[in-house]
This record gives C-alpha cells, structure tokens and sequence, in this order.
C-alpha cells in the first residue's frame, strides 16, 4: 500500500490542476456550489461541468489506460521502447479511421472513437498472430519485430488514404494529435468500462507474465502457458490501448515513459507496477493537458503535443540513468 | 510419486535420439542421469518434465500419462530447473524465488502466509536468506545457481528435476550444489533428478544413475552396479578402470 502513497498524491495535484487550469479562472468556492446546487444560468457551472469534468474523466480513462498498456507491452515485449504506437496499435487505429472516413465521410467525434476501435484491436491480434500466437513461441524479439513491421505497413496505408482525400486529411490531421478537447463528446463510460476490463485482465494475468520472463521452459515448469499468457496480455493491451485511442486519440510517449518511473516507486510486483502506472499515467495526462490549456492562452496546445514535449527530455533523462535498459 | 517412461522416443529430423525408453525414477531417492553427449539426456529430462512432446511413447506419473493432467496441477507437484533460465534484470534474490509460488497462486489471490514461508524455506535451505534483498547480477556464480534452486524449492514440489544444475559451476560449487540437493532430498524426501556430466560426483551424490549412451539405455540402478568398465565401454566407447572412492568408497572412474 505505502507503494501507491506518492503516485496517489501525484495524481491528486494532477485532478486539481485539471481543475483549476483553463482559459476562465474559477474560484474554487465555485466547484463546491456547482456539485451542491448547478445553475445553468452560471457560466462558470457550465465551463466546469460540460468541460472539466469530462476532460478530468477522460484524462483519467486515456491516462490509466495508456499507463497499463505501455507496463504489459514492455513486459511481454522485454523492450523498455515498446509502446502501444511501436506495436502498430495506434497506426492501426488511424487506418480505420481513415477507411471509415472515406465512406461515411465527416464523421463526428463519437463515430472517430468507434471508427478507431476495429483497427486498434485488428492491429494487437494480427501482430500476435505474425509474432507466433497460440504456438507460444512468440518470443519478445518476434513480437516486436512483428510489431514494427505492421506498424510501416499501416502507415503507409494511412498515408495512402490521406493522400487521396482532402477531407480525410483534415480529419486525420486533427485527431492524430491526440487531445482530452473532444472527451465531452466521446462515449467515455464505455471506454471507461474498456479499459477497466483490460486492467484487470492484466492484473490477474500478471503473476504468468512474471512467469514467462524466467525464460520458456522455466515458465511451462511453473505450470503456465505461454500461448495464453501472451494472448491475455494482448487482450489487456487491445482493450486498454483501444480505450485510450477512444477517448483522447493516439497519445505519444505516454506509454513510453510511464512504466520505467513506475517500476521505480512499485519495485519488482507486475501487479504493483500496474497499478502504479495506471496512476501514474493518468496523473501525467491530465498535468500534460493542464499545462496544455496555460502555456498560450486563450488558445491550448493539444495534450498529445503536450506529452511528447515533456515526456522526451524525461525519456532521455530516465535512459540515461539506467544502467542498461530500462529495466534497473 | 513414482515418474517413470514407457517406449519413450524421440528424433531430430531424421535422427532419432531416444528409441524405445523404459526408465523409473525411484521415489525419495536422488537419481543422476549421465551419458555422452548428444544421447538424448536432456531430451529425456525435458520430456519427464512435459516441455516437450515424444515422438512416440508416454511418461507416467504415479502409473497416469502427464499429458492429460492438469498443468497447474503437475507444477505443484514436478518442478524443473531448465539449463539456461532468463533472469529479470535487476531483479533481487528474493523476488526471483517469490516466482516459485506462481502455480499456487489464483487468478487475483493475493501473497499469502503460506507463500511467504515457502519461501523464507527455500532461502533457508540454499543458504541465501541474508541475500535475499540483493539483486541477483550482485552474486557469484555459484550463489545464482543457488538462488535458481530456492526458486523451484519454493515451488514445494515432490519431484525436482535439473538440467545439468553444476555444468558452469567450480569443483567447490558444485559439492556445495550437489550435496544441498541431497541434504534436501534427505531431510524431506523430495525425489532429485540431475543430468550431470561428472560421474564420480554423480556417484558420490547419488542413489541412483541412469547411464544412456548412443543406442540408448546402457545401465540403470545403484552407482556401483552402473559404473562399470564395461558399460562405460558401451556408453562413452571409453576405457576405463574404476576403483572406489579413497573417501565415500563410491565408484570412481579413471580413464584408461
């Protein structure tokens, strides 16, 4: 328990920054009277209730998620640069998108976050099946060997379609910047029911996943199964990538960045490094999006920018200090 | 629990390694199984411990084909310590042997008490307790190996099989090796199963050897039964002479 204290409290400030943060600055007597009596005719109800508290939610949902995404990928993969874009996920996600977009046309935000569903999910079970699936012999070098390859595919497919549509291009250019703007507008109880459903399948697969870092024949002697450990953590990865490509859209680094300041605070337990990052994550979402809306008001600088500016010197600085890897 | 083969056999591509293995593993005793190299002795170790699949043929346990148990099941009772296990890097001592546990553990069950002393027992039993909070690159190589064993100690099987356990180890560690899987097997019955290459440590150590050579099984029983130039002859196409151990009286094998 004492493990989860500080990424507890970080998220903490994180929720309240969420709040506070924004174009119109709201007295925080203001939130106490918009839970206890809501006045519609009070804009300053309307901006915390229509779009902060969504946002606040959203960031939570994408963060968590993303954050037991990237712990489950570079576990599995034993690659400490493996992220939910590495794999192809998120490529696969745009690509979908786009194919949808191409023959419904403009679609609105809710129809971009189903859109982008099929494709993220698509995208985890084919580079499972490329990478050696149920056989088990999926070794981490094959995963994400298969991973990459998917992902250069995809995206020329992507960029194929972006080329030929001049609507897709504008649709594509706005969500590939990943963003909590549009949570509001987005289904965010069903992503939030995604993603809880991914966690958990990680949780209660982690003690197997564990299992199978000791090496094949170690593993099958403790009595798991390869096949299926790597399919259940290509659940938990499809459900949970899936649910925050749903509500925010591909967010950078996030992923990336998350699981090895994790494994500092959690210690060598998968299921406390899960949960930590899932705190974790959604705390560094939600600053990323606060920062986003104070750094040029009154306009903001969409959270998936926002994240990449910050997460890449912390990346650096995290590689650096490691010894070999990410893993120390 | 009494692991034995029936018409075991295997082959690599058009090879075949192992033909028509009869072999039983007595129970609560320590067994070493020694032969060239290349006759299909972790082939056979591997197959007992169900991570690979004969070509034709079954391994029993307890008279019953370990195909068709359950494999949570059959880890709780047959542990294996394959050759070349992955370590975690940066992993301490300690967490490494909680990785024992795995196959009592449920889906979302917590760390039990029963886990913690499991494992406060393997530590104990290799030595390593005041290690335990160590990261495993930290230690010797002989510690590591010891560590490695704590973790299927921690498993609580009833039937422990090692994959050449002293191959990359000193003479002293391999003693101190040896003589702590026979101190467990002595003090709790566990049944060991080693593939060794050194047959005068494996004689020493064991109650039991298993010799296979090209075409297969040579001898099987007690050291100074199997041991015997004749069948080193048949095994190694090695001459040599055997007296006993100036120290255990246990066969030793000098080369001709």
């Amino acid at each position: 328990m004492t493990r989860l204290l500080p990424a507890l409290l970080v998220l903490f400030l994180a929720v309240a920054a969420s709040l506070v943060a924004g174009a119109r600055a709201l007295p925080l007597v203001e939130y106490a009277r918009a839970f206890a009596a809501y006045d519609l005719a009070n804009p300053a109800h309307i901006t915390l209730m229509q779009i902060r508290i969504p946002r606040l939610l959203g960031g939570l949902v994408a963060g968590a998620a993303l954050g037991i995404a990237g712990t489950v990928m570079q576990t599995i993969t034993r690659n400490p640069l493996a992220d939910p874009g590495i794999l192809g996920i998120n490529a696969g996600a745009a690509f979908t998108l786009l194919l949808g977009g191409l023959l419904l046309g403009q679609p609105d935000a809710a129809t971009v976050t189903l859109l982008a569903l099929p494709g993220a999910a698509l995208a985890s079970a084919l580079v499972f099946m490329l990478g050696g699936g149920m056989r088990g012999d999926a070794g981490p070098v094959r995963l994400t060997l298969a991973g990459a390859a998917l992902n250069a595919m995809l995206l020329s497919l992507v960029s194929a379609i972006v080329l030929l549509r001049q609507e897709s291009l504008d649709v594509f250019r706005f969500w590939v910047a990943g963003s909590l703007a549009e949570a509001g507008a987005r289904p965010i109880l069903f992503m939030a029911l995604l993603a809880a459903g991914g966690g958990l399948v990680a949780l209660a697969a982690a003690p197997r996943i564990e299992a199978l870092l000791l090496g094949e024949a170690l593993s099958r002697g403790l009595g798991t199964r390869p096949g299926w450990v790597q399919a259940a953590a290509l659940v938990a990865v499809t459900l949970t990538t899936s649910a925050a490509v749903g509500v925010a859209g591909p967010i950078a680094f996030l992923g990336l960045i998350v699981p090895p300041i994790a494994r500092r605070f959690a210690g060598s337990s998968l299921r406390m490094q899960l949960l930590v990052s899932a705190l974790l994550g959604a705390a560094l979402l939600l600053m990323a999006d606060a920062l986003g809306r104070v750094v040029i008001p009154p306009s903001e600088v969409r959270a998936g920018i926002m994240t990449a500016l910050i997460g890449a010197p912390v990346f650096i600085w995290l590689a650096r200090r490691v010894r070999s890897g990410a893993f120390g | 629990m009494i692991l034995s083969t029936r018409a075991l056999s295997f082959g690599y591509g058009t090879r075949s390694v192992l033909r028509d293995l009869d072999v039983v593993i007595p129970e609560r005793r320590v067994t070493a199984i020694l032969g060239p190299n290349g006759c299909g002795k972790s082939t056979l170790l591997k197959a007992m411990a169900r991570l690979i699949r004969p070509a034709s043929g079954q391994v029993l346990l307890d008279g019953a084909d370990i195909r068709n148990q359950d494999t949570r099941a059959l880890a709780r009772r047959l542990a294996i310590l394959p050759q070349a296990p992955v370590a975690p890097e940066g992993i301490l001592v300690g967490d490494l042997v909680r990785r024992g546990r795995i196959p009592w553990r449920g889906l979302l069950s917590p760390w039990r008490a029963e886990d913690a002393r499991a494992c406060a027992a393997a530590l104990q039993a290799v030595g390593l307790t005041h290690l335990a909070h160590r990261p495993l690159d930290e230690l010797s190589g002989g510690q590591r190996q010891r560590a490695w064993i704590a973790l299927v100690l921690a498993q609580e099987p009833r039937l422990l099989l090692l994959d050449e356990p002293t191959t990359f180890l000193d003479l002293v560690h391999q003693v101190e090796v040896l003589s702590l899987l026979r101190r467990r097997n002595r003090e709790s019955g566990l049944t060991v199963v080693s593939v060794l290459h050194d047959m005068n440590l494996a004689a020493r150590f064991s109650d039991h050897l298993i010799l296979l050579g090209p075409q297969g099984l040579v001898a099987a029983g007690a050291p100074d039964l199997v041991l015997t130039p004749e069948s080193l002859h048949a095994a190694f196409g090695l001459r040599a002479v055997v007296q006993p151990d100036p120290v255990a009286g246990t066969p030793m094998v000098i080369p001709a």
